[in-house]
């Protein structure tokens, strides 16, 4: 692959170095697990968490004579994954072998493709910010290839004293790898190409994306250069598990690289491992001890080919991605473009909103979703998944304010009851008395009660008429907020005689 | 009773049908021979006697219920490369040391459907890479034949010597083989008997181990063309399991027996004529044309110019394959583990002591010829001679010839343990030069005996096929054995 460098040097994104400025270069390869229920090349079960070696095939034992036979389903999902991306398909591809010797590879080669994936060249829009005035930036993406490769298995050293032992669960089950252009420059927008990818695999259906599950996991490339200077000596992070790691990684290998340099010496390109407890990078293998793969086309796989219809067939099939969806929600719902952006980042959220905005003011419905649901959920430690409130109760919550029931700070009140007690938003409602008072009788003795408690107010209130509003809040409070707010504005200027 | 051994498959099917003899009685006879026999000639690895009679009385059952099949009764030997359930299955090499696989291969499983009967597993060189049977780590099979007035072992060829020599003395009815190189049709030629190498995808190469996956293919080796068809006839099918192997009918290929060559074209490749090639190989060449001539066929000299590259192109693509196929075999899963301080310790010394030396040279090979820099000089260029040769036979074909007309092998068996040999592998590599090109080009190819040499010992010819078009060699091979007749060793046993 010819390095083409993409992006202008941009001075915000440098970092400071002892000898100038300094500008990060990052390419990410992404492994993802495809969603299926069986493996690439066998019909074992794909199920996480499975007693050790229970979902094991004769294939994936590498038995003598077994023979790989690819799974219909893996390849559609590839296919699907490489539409999402925007990318070049394939119609006839090869499986290679990467011939190397450890414990967890039971055929002694993994299955992958080499010169001939099933994807090509592709994009992904990222967005990186807000900024200091809250704008975001959107920044494109290379995607260099996807291609389809059968996992390990799972070496466990903390089971025997002296030997290790192999669980082959995973041995055969179907990954993608997608290998992105070097066209990052910075821990944050390597980090938002690693949300933004999960999230399109997550829309997509073809990988849960569950970093901590080994889902999604990433080898990080990293290199400095002098800004707009010619690439330097990359270095590559194996096996990152987590965004935060991501950037960790990002961070820390940028700094040493620079140090190095700076120091007078030169980068090695060589394979290293992210510490999560240290927080820092260290040397795995170097060039030398690179494994040589002898990657050779595999004679018993004969090349992958498929139609321009069934490529077709799952195009028209492909579910709403985000981009799409934000625009939609931007110019049919009349959200913002920053709204539409929170709602869209994980797809299990732009359907709750969905769910609660249909029939609704899909703005309020935003609103309540971003500020309440959101930060309740950000405050609590939970996913989208886990929420107490349900798109039904929260637009029932929303319905009330609407149809005049209750006030908006009654609904907030509301909103804290349904998350720890829940319960049907209108039934909390009435059972607790938080009905907004509409009756102008009983709004018009409080009115009266506090006007007569309060002559030296009624007095400054001539003077200055913006002081109603004191009036209102006293009767706010006397009613226990209960008031609807508009009858006891007018009230009170009528009342007091002041003109609108 | 007459000996029950000396029948054919046609001929113990037929009196069986007619209620002469059971499988039993047969499969016992073959049992009694096989003690008698497999220590002076080493055909059987494993004898399975039990299995055998037990097979064999589930067989007379089904028969006497009116449920035959077409090989019903018939007691076959099984070349160790064929996973057997509960069998012994080691492709005899010591790194599969008391593997006893869970599965049966496709073709196996074919024959039992069809009511064959299993005696045991047979010899062969080690995963199948060899052409003379010593290489197996059960020790050299002994050719059934020996030249006139000697008593020097002679090599039953390779790799399924095991199979050729078990059906020529007579130790099984037939035997399955395999063929990547000449796998089947060397070892036929050094015996009288007729192999067949089907085209590449006709049977299933499912729970077969892995020798060079591309050129793999089952077949059977028989006493007689006949034999060979029905046999065929069983063990090809489509495979799920193998994306290779071709959804085409299986023809009756017996019905193509007797039928006329007239009209036919039989191509003569000039190729083959190779320097030093003995005189009684060309005589047996010229006998074979004459013939298939009076049969009516029609004899066209025909170029397949690429010849000559296909021996180095094939001993590079079948290593490559080879060293990648037998990396599975590591100590880790099963068979032999020769413990180490570590893992890499561990894979070093089962994998030195677990593997021969042939096979350890072939794995060199191999390894060197994939690896960075060597990859395009080497594994690319011989994948690029492949499609010419390929391309040669097609020309071939497309200008009307029906079938190729070659001697088998460039000589008669040779001694076991022959030191020229043994001291330079491209040597015994030569044997193959005949056979490779068939694999090279995926197509069929059938060695049927034609005569015997000045020695008395047999000497095949080989007759090569259009794709999927086995009955055209059948018929072809047919007419060259009525012509020839039957060639059976001396027992000295």
């Amino acid at each position: 692959m010819t390095l083409v460098d993409t992006r202008t040097p941009d001075p915000k994104r440098l970092v400071p170095g002892a000898t100038g400025d300094w500008e990060i270069i990052i390419g990410l390869e992404v492994h993802a697990q495809v969603t299926s229920n069986s493996k690439l090349f066998s019909g074992a079960s794909t199920t996480f968490g499975n007693q050790a070696n229970s979902n094991v095939s004769l294939v994936d034992a590498a038995m003598p004579g077994m023979l790989p036979v690819i799974n219909e389903e893996c390849v559609a999902q590839a296919v699907r994954t490489g539409l999402g991306l925007k990318a070049q398909i394939n119609n006839r591809s090869v499986f290679d072998r990467k011939n190397y010797f450890y414990p967890d590879l039971p055929q002694g080669y993994q299955i992958s493709q080499f010169k001939d994936p099933i994807v090509g060249e592709g994009e992904i829009i990222i967005s990186v910010g807000p900024d200091r005035q809250g704008n975001f930036e959107d920044i494109e993406i290379g995607i260099e290839r996807l291609h389809l490769e059968q996992d390990a298995g799972k070496s466990m050293h903390d089971q025997h004293p002296s030997m290790s032992y192999v669980d082959l669960n995973r041995s055969g089950v179907a990954l993608m790898e997608i290998v992105s252009k070097p066209d990052m420059r910075s821990a944050d927008e390597a980090k938002a190409y690693v949300t933004k990818l999960r999230s399109i695999l997550r829309y997509l259906g073809t990988c849960d994306g569950n970093m901590d599950e080994g889902s999604l996991r990433a080898d990080v490339n990293v290199s400095v250069r002098k800004p707009g200077g010619e690439f330097g000596t990359r270095c590559e992070i194996k096996n990152v598990n987590s965004i935060r790691f991501i950037g960790q990684a990002v961070d820390y290998e940028a700094r040493r690289q620079i140090a190095i340099i700076e120091d007078g010496g030169t980068i090695e390109q060589e394979t290293r491992l992210f510490d999560p407890g240290k927080g820092e990078t260290r040397s795995m293998r170097s060039k030398e001890d690179a494994h040589d793969y002898r990657y050779f086309p595999d004679p018993d796989l004969l090349p992958l080919e498929f139609d321009q219809a069934f490529v077709d067939a799952l195009k028209a099939n492909l579910p709403e991605l985000p981009d799409d969806k934000k625009a939609r929600f931007v110019a049919e719902m009349g959200l913002s473009v920053y709204d539409a952006s929170i709602l869209v980042s994980e797809k299990a959220i732009a359907d709750y909103f969905e769910e609660v905005a249909a029939g609704r003011d899909g703005k309020m419905a935003a609103n309540w979703i971003i500020n309440d649901l959101l930060g309740a959920l950000n405050k609590s430690g939970k996913g989208i998944e886990e929420t107490p409130v349900s798109p039904a109760q929260l637009g029932g919550v929303i319905d009330l304010i609407k149809d005049g029931t209750i006030s908006g700070k009654i609904a907030k009140d509301l909103f804290e009851i349904i998350w720890e007690e829940g319960g049907d938003p209108a039934e909390v409602v009435e059972s607790r008395g938080m009905k907004q008072v509409t009756d102008t009788g009983a709004i018009e003795k409080a009115v009266d009660d506090v006007i007569g408690a309060n002559p030296d107010q009624v007095a400054k209130v001539q003077a200055k008429p913006a002081l109603a509003g004191w009036f209102v809040g006293q009767v706010m409070k006397a009613t226990g907020g209960k008031a609807n707010p508009k009858a006891v504005q007018n009230l009170v200027k009528a009342k007091l005689g002041i003109e609108d | 009773m007459t000996d029950l051994t000396r029948l054919t498959i046609a001929q113990a099917r037929d009196e069986m049908n007619k209620g002469t003899f059971s499988s039993l009685d047969l499969t016992d006879a073959y049992l009694a021979a096989i003690d008698a026999a497999n220590p002076a000639i080493n055909a059987y690895v494993k004898i399975t006697p039990d299995k055998a009679r037990e097979m064999a009385k589930a067989s007379d059952t089904r028969r006497a219920g009116g449920t035959a099949g077409a090989l019903e009764g018939i007691p076959l030997g099984i070349k160790d490369l064929y996973a057997t359930q509960g069998v012994h299955t080691q492709a005899c090499s010591h790194v599969l040391d008391g593997f006893e696989p869970r599965y049966e291969s496709t073709v196996t499983a074919n024959l039992w459907a069809d009511g064959a009967v299993m005696l045991g597993k047979l010899n062969m060189d080690e995963f199948a890479m060899g052409s003379s049977n010593e290489t197996s780590y059960y020790g050299p099979v002994i050719n059934p034949w020996r030249a006139e007035g000697s008593n020097a072992n002679l090599v039953p060829g390779g790799s399924s010597g095991g199979s050729a020599a078990a059906v020529a003395a007579l130790l099984c009815a037939g035997a399955t083989a395999t063929d990547t190189g000449g796998s089947i049709r060397q070892p036929a030629a050094f015996t009288g008997t007729v192999g067949i190498k089907p085209t590449y995808g006709r049977c299933s190469r499912w729970g077969i181990a892995a020798f060079a996956s591309s050129l793999d293919q089952a077949g059977p080796i028989a006493r007689d063309v006949r034999d060979a068809a029905i046999l065929l006839k069983s063990m090809a099918s489509v495979d799920d399991k193998d994306t290779t192997s071709v959804d085409l009918p299986v023809p009756d290929y017996e019905a193509a027996l007797g039928g006329s060559v007239k009209g036919l074209k039989i191509g003569i490749p000039r190729e083959y004529r190779i320097e030093g090639m003995p005189a009684e190989i060309d005589a047996l060449w010229q006998q074979g044309i004459a013939w298939l001539k009076d049969a009516g066929a029609e004899i066209v000299d025909i170029e397949l110019p690429h010849t000559k590259y296909a021996l180095p192109a094939y001993y590079i693509v079948a290593p490559a394959e080879a060293s990648s196929n037998l990396a599975r075999y590591d100590g880790v899963r099963y068979g032999l583990r020769v413990p180490g301080k570590d893992i890499a310790e561990m894979y070093e010394k089962t994998r030195a002591e677990g593997f021969g030396e042939e096979v350890k040279r072939r794995i060199m090979i191999g390894t060197y010829v994939l690896s960075a820099g060597y990859y395009d000089a080497y594994y690319l260029r011989a994948q690029k001679v492949r499609t010419l040769i390929k391309r040669d036979f097609e020309l071939a074909f497309d200008a009307g010839v029906d079938a190729i007309l070659t001697p088998a092998t460039p000589s008669s068996a040779f001694a076991i343990g022959d030191v020229n040999l043994a001291s330079d592998p491209v040597k015994m590599y030569l044997n193959d030069i005949f056979t490779v090109t068939v694999n090279m080009a995926g197509l069929p190819g059938i060695a049927v005996p034609a005569g015997l040499d000045p020695q008395g010992l047999p000497l095949g010819l080989q007759l090569i096929g259009r794709p999927f078009e086995e009955e055209t060699l059948f018929k072809t091979a047919h007419v060259i054995e009525q012509a020839a007749g039957r060639f059976e060793p001396k027992k000295w046993w």
